[in-house]
């Protein structure tokens, strides 16, 4: 971890570098030593449960979605990949900010649900990424060598046979840090979320803004949440992939 | 070995012609496999002996000419295609096993997933071949160490799980380190005096004189000669096939 020493160091370098001006730092906001900060931190981690469960159910849709999308563009139908190819054109080029507001205010009057925030910004969430999801999954299934498809499709296996079974387990090994690195960004967008309420890391921290009056001190904590956050998130992704990497055998 | 190939016809090529883009691969191919005959292709790399076969299960589509295989004409229909596809098994030249799955699951996957066999039944298939290419002590291994000479045995017990009716062979021992490729050509002549109808492209030529019905030679996408193993190699009728055994048989 020390990669994390190092950013943590230069951040509190930035920090004390600040202390050098002419402004007067009131850390006691989020201080763990005063009754103060106790409470505003365990106020502003409060929203931590609410980051990730969106980012797990976000990912969780977007991969599946994004799985169906590139199956679809590899499909031998013309009008499949055509839909897939026009989804994820359409889609990545709506920014996530406003797919957001649009899911939450929008969908519902379009066809006639209600949708509570979460579930807004699941669903926004989850669209915008099932596009980067479904590229990922296309360059990973593409990568595949060919003579796995000409094997498969030899002895007699169907096309979903032959997806199921050979393709797409070795496809995995191979996408594996492409999506670890996607859930890491998706737990930091999930914080575009707070603009429409869920009370997650970011809107925690805004509205103790409102009452503190102390940004600088809050959203450097805040930082530092997303920080902590991601490091563990990373550090569990690559020993997914050691893991996977030391299966007993080495693609051909 | 003639006296295993009845006459009855389980292949018809009739005036095969196939292009990649502007290149004309086969032109006018008419060959015909009768039941349990042995043929084996060869002729300088380029000339259209492998994407033959390979269109002989629709890995390549042809553009002009018919291909019937054990009754059933290759076109578009899926339903054909799966069919025969599940009659004909293929070994290829860079073995092709899949990696990420035991040697016994490599064999018993498609008698499971496509004949719908349960997996007792489907692994006990799979052991059984695996004894008949001499390597069930390597059930429980991955393909990655395995030999080439293992790896390609497997092979072709992966495709015998199929039970098919027609095995092609497309340069079989060509990837492989010399001290292995007898181990390969063992197995295959085993298969020939079970009574497997055989298509062999390779440049074994010991093999396909043991082995061989009938000898093709193929050069510029057509067959230039097609004879008994006797008189292809003592007498070749044309220039073309003289030069090339004359430069394979000097090595």
């Amino acid at each position: 971890m020390g990669g994390a020493k190092l950013a943590i160091a230069v951040l509190a370098a930035g920090l004390l570098a600040g202390c050098s001006g002419g402004y007067t730092w009131g850390w006691y906001v989020v201080s763990p030593w005063g009754p103060k900060g106790q409470s505003n931190i365990l106020f502003l981690l409060s929203g931590l449960g609410w980051t990730v469960a969106v980012a797990l159910c976000a990912i969780a849709a977007s991969v599946v979605l994004g799985l169906l999308v590139a199956l679809l563009g590899l499909a031998p139908s013309r009008i499949a990949r055509t839909a897939s190819w026009i989804y994820v054109e359409m889609l990545r080029s709506i920014p996530m900010l406003v797919m957001v507001l649009w899911v939450f205010y929008g969908l519902p009057v379009v066809m006639d649900i209600r949708l509570d925030v979460f579930g807004a910004g699941v669903i926004a969430l989850a669209l915008c990424d099932s596009a980067f999801e479904a590229e990922i999954f296309r360059g990973g299934i593409q990568s595949i060598d060919r003579g796995q498809h000409e094997a498969s499709n030899s002895l007699g296996l169907s096309y979903l046979d032959k997806m199921r079974f050979i393709i797409l387990p070795q496809a995995i090994r191979r996408i594996l840090p492409p999506l670890g690195n996607q859930f890491v960004y998706m737990l930091k967008t999930s914080s575009l979320v707070s603009v429409i309420g869920l009370a997650e890391l970011t809107r925690k921290a805004n509205e103790l803004v409102v009452t503190e009056y102390r940004p600088l001190e809050i959203y450097s904590f805040l930082i530092l949440e997303y920080l902590a956050l991601i490091l563990i998130v990373s550090w569990g992704v690559r020993r997914i992939e050691r893991r996977m990497a030391a299966a007993d055998y080495r693609p051909a | 070995m003639s006296n295993t190939a009845n006459g009855a016809p389980i292949i018809e090529i009739e005036r095969l012609n196939k292009w990649f883009g502007d290149l004309h691969v086969l032109r006018d191919i008419d060959l015909r496999v009768r039941h349990g005959e042995k043929i084996v292709i060869c002729g300088p790399s380029g000339s259209g002996k492998s994407t033959l076969i390979r269109c002989v299960n629709r890995l390549e589509r042809h553009q002009r000419g018919r291909i019937v295989v054990d009754g059933i004409e290759l076109n578009d229909e899926m339903k054909h295609l799966a069919a025969i596809r599940s009659e004909v098994g293929m070994v290829f030249q860079s073995f092709n096993l899949f990696p990420h799955l035991t040697v016994l699951d490599n064999v018993s996957l498609a008698p499971r997933r496509v004949r719908r066999m349960p997996a007792a039944d489907a692994e006990a298939l799979a052991m059984q071949l695996l004894e008949r290419v001499r390597i069930p002590e390597q059930a429980h291994k991955y393909p990655s160490q395995l030999s080439g000479g293992q790896q390609q045995r497997v092979a072709i017990a992966r495709s015998l799980a199929m039970r098919p009716k027609i095995m092609l062979f497309d340069e079989p021992t060509s990837a492989l380190d010399p001290e292995m490729i007898n181990e390969v050509l063992e197995v295959m002549e085993g298969l020939a005096l079970d009574g497997m109808t055989m298509l062999c492209v390779t440049h074994e030529m010991g093999f396909a004189r043991r082995v061989a019905d009938t000898m093709v030679f193929m050069d510029r996408g057509e067959i230039v000669e097609a004879a008994a193993p006797e008189a292809f190699f003592s007498r070749p009728a044309t220039e073309r096939c003289r030069l090339f055994l004359s430069q394979i048989l000097s090595h």
